[in-house]
């Protein structure tokens, strides 16, 4: 059984189409998560699943029944807005039992409800207050608070966390996905952050133009991205792409020093790509300082020299970009062990992690068996 | 307006001899300004008081030198206008009578259109607002031959209902043009919310827009009953004697020819007249300033 299944879904605007044919399916209590740049058409989807926006062709369907033509009120969904939409003349309890003042639910099952949601999320001393003296964070509890409070098959997100402060981003992100274990509700989120969108889904829908690019779990999406715009989209920095050629050695590229360097393939030369010409994808994690007397090279490990031009100590962790191929390559490194800006460093490069696309079609290349 | 914060002062960094000068001449010039606006009601409210002979002695425009309110018991209540005597009072009572529907009517309607226009969308909605607003720049007077003959078919000539609904009918564009743009700025996920909520268009709007809405409210209140109070064309035309709103009142009292000009009558009876715009300024007029600057959601 799933919540959500949408079929070959459409939406024109005019003359420009906003979505292209869009499948997805969600299971009863997956966390879906749908990411993707501005402008992707993820928001549209959602508008259109909650039934805000018409469908121009295809099927929408919540709880195995078609909503195609269903008002919002009668979908039997929540949803949070990103500017949290609450009723501004409200005070917090009349906000979270307007939905069910609206539908006649008897007012014993009313105070009930509203006390069940209010101890969820710990809102008991703001009932009586107006949105307008809440701070961010209440306030997206209580908008939370006004989904949670029905019982529905599906809960719509719309980039919920995007107006707080960066901290508050992470604390409430943790919360979200307390709060869905504990509930286990469907859930379909829309974010552009896609830090949000791995922490949170159980599975990732990665749109861009229109288009899913890619529906998977995170670990999947991360490790084995479908094309280079899911690659260079999930995950910061970015990771590396070098232009590069198969050959009998491994990938091949123009090396540091211009003379070509080969980087050897932990598994065989994926087949089908004209004139052996690839594009290289090395997350900047699998780029760091080469240190041969730390342990045994691990099988897959590769080792290459380049000269390091920027330093970015964030903490954590120092990134750095260093030139290959000749390209600014983002690299990470031990604070402790960090290269110096103009330093040639012997880089370990983990094969084992390397993606290879279709220059042509920018599709990853499967690896052959 | 008072209510606002101290602004910006760009003389707050210039020498005291500077500032002290500038500040003067700004006085000394608002001040000829205000009292430059400020004669002739001066000179009326004088006059209304002043025995006539007095004033016929001394010029219109002079210091008085009596006091008598009988202009006013007149005026109110004995004057003789177009061969009644019974002063102004009823003509009063008349424009109240025509004011106060067609300014809650005109603006309850024009709420309503505001609201579908901004949050009710459909083809061609930006057409009809845009025809609908066309009507504030359209001069009362082209609208006079129609009106007569709409209210001769329908039997409402002459009648304070007539009036009613040519000011209300008159005064959409206005208020349609004042609520459209302040519910504009609400936004819609709230009416997205809602709706997922199970409120439907008149849920919605008692429950969300109303409750929004006071600063608009007041302004398109204030406006209308203002402009339909003033107004005078619509009820010389339409009405005649003692049906007619007392702006036309104060018209047939002006032309009153045979007698001697009653200049502390016809003082008295424009006060009147103008009482009650004056105090719905003194009253109002602050929220008025404050609806037109502020949005919608603080």
């Amino acid at each position: 059984m799933s919540s959500l299944s949408i079929r070959n879904l459409f939406k024109r605007f005019g003359a420009v189409e906003v979505l292209k044919g869009i499948d997805l399916e969600a299971r009863t209590g997956e966390f879906v998560t749908l990411v993707g740049p501005s402008g992707c058409g993820k928001s549209t989807l959602l508008a259109m699943i909650a039934g805000l926006e018409t469908v121009t062709s295809g099927e929408i369907l919540i709880a195995d029944r078609l909503v195609n033509a269903v008002p919002p009120k009668d979908r039997d969904i929540a949803m949070v807005f990103q500017s949290y939409a609450l009723y501004p003349t409200m005070t917090v309890k009349d906000n979270i039992t307007f939905g069910m003042e609206s539908r006649r639910v008897p007012k014993a099952e009313q105070v009930a409800a509203l006390a069940r949601v209010a101890s969820l999320l710990q809102i008991e001393p703001l009932l009586k207050r107006k949105p307008a003296q809440l701070s961010g964070g209440q306030r997206q509890r209580v908008a939370m608070g006004r989904a949670l409070v029905r019982d529905p098959a599906l809960f719509l997100f719309d980039e919920p966390l995007s107006n707080l402060d960066a901290k508050l981003r992470v604390e409430m992100r943790t919360e979200i996905k307390k709060l869905h274990a504990r509930v286990g509700k469907t859930t379909i989120y829309v974010t552009h952050d896609q830090v949000e969108a791995m922490t949170l889904a159980s599975r990732i829908a990665v749109m861009h133009k229109g288009e899913v690019q890619q529906f998977a779990e995170p670990r999947q999406v991360y490790d084995r991205p479908a094309n280079m715009f899911v690659a260079g989209f999930m995950g910061s920095p970015a990771m590396n792409f070098i232009p590069a050629e198969i050959t009998g050695l491994g990938v091949t590229f123009p090396g540091a020093d211009g003379s070509p360097a080969t980087l050897p393939l932990s598994s065989a030369a994926p087949s089908g790509t004209a004139n052996g010409k690839v594009v290289l994808g090395i997350r900047p994690e699998h780029i760091t300082r080469h240190r041969p007397e730390r342990g045994a090279s691990r099988a897959g490990i590769a080792t290459i020299t380049a000269p390091v031009e920027v330093i970015e100590p964030t903490g954590a962790e120092t990134m750095g970009l260093v030139r290959l191929a000749g390209k600014e390559i983002a690299a990470r490194f031990d604070p402790d062990d960090a290269p110096h800006v103009g330093e040639t460093v012997t880089l370990a490069i983990d094969m084992n992690k390397a993606c290879l696309f279709d220059p042509q079609t920018e599709r990853l290349l499967t690896r052959a068996a | 307006m008072a209510d606002q914060q101290a602004g910006y002062d760009p003389f707050a960094t210039s020498g005291t001899w500077v500032r002290t000068r500038a500040k003067l001449g700004i006085y000394a010039l608002l001040s000829l300004f205000a009292a430059y606006y400020l004669l002739p009601l001066f000179v009326v409210i004088l006059n209304s008081f002043r025995d006539l002979p007095e004033i016929a002695a001394n010029g219109l425009i002079a210091w008085p030198r009596s006091f008598n309110p009988k202009g006013w018991y007149a005026a109110w209540d004995t004057y003789c206008v177009g061969g009644t005597c019974a002063g102004v009072k009823g003509n009063f009572y008349n424009s109240l009578r025509m004011t106060i529907p067609a300014t809650l009517l005109s603006t309850a309607i024009g709420a309503l259109n505001g609201y579908i226009l901004s949050k009710w969308r459909f083809p061609g909605s930006g057409f009809v607002f845009g025809a609908i607003t066309l009507g504030v720049f359209m001069p009362g007077q082209i609208a006079l031959l129609p009106w007569a003959y709409i209210l001769g078919q329908i039997g409402l000539t002459n009648s304070t209902y007539g009036l009613i609904l040519v000011h209300t009918v008159q005064g959409l564009s206005f208020t349609t043009l004042f609520c459209r743009n302040f519910y504009v700025n609400i936004p819609d996920d709230l009416i997205k919310a809602a709706r997922i909520d199970g409120a439907g268009f008149w849920r919605i709007f008692r429950k969300i827009i109303l409750p929004l809405s006071p600063p608009i409210l007041i302004v398109t209140v204030i406006w209308q009953f203002t402009g339909i109070w003033n107004e005078f064309l619509y009820g010389v035309v339409f009405t005649s004697g003692r049906e007619q709103p007392i702006t036309s009142a104060l018209v047939a009292l002006s032309t009153n020819g045979t007698n001697v000009r009653q200049y502390d009558v016809m003082s008295a009876a424009v006060l009147i007249a103008a009482l009650p715009p004056l105090l719905i300024y003194f009253f109002g007029g602050r929220y008025f300033v404050r609806g037109l600057t502020q949005g919608a959601i603080k």
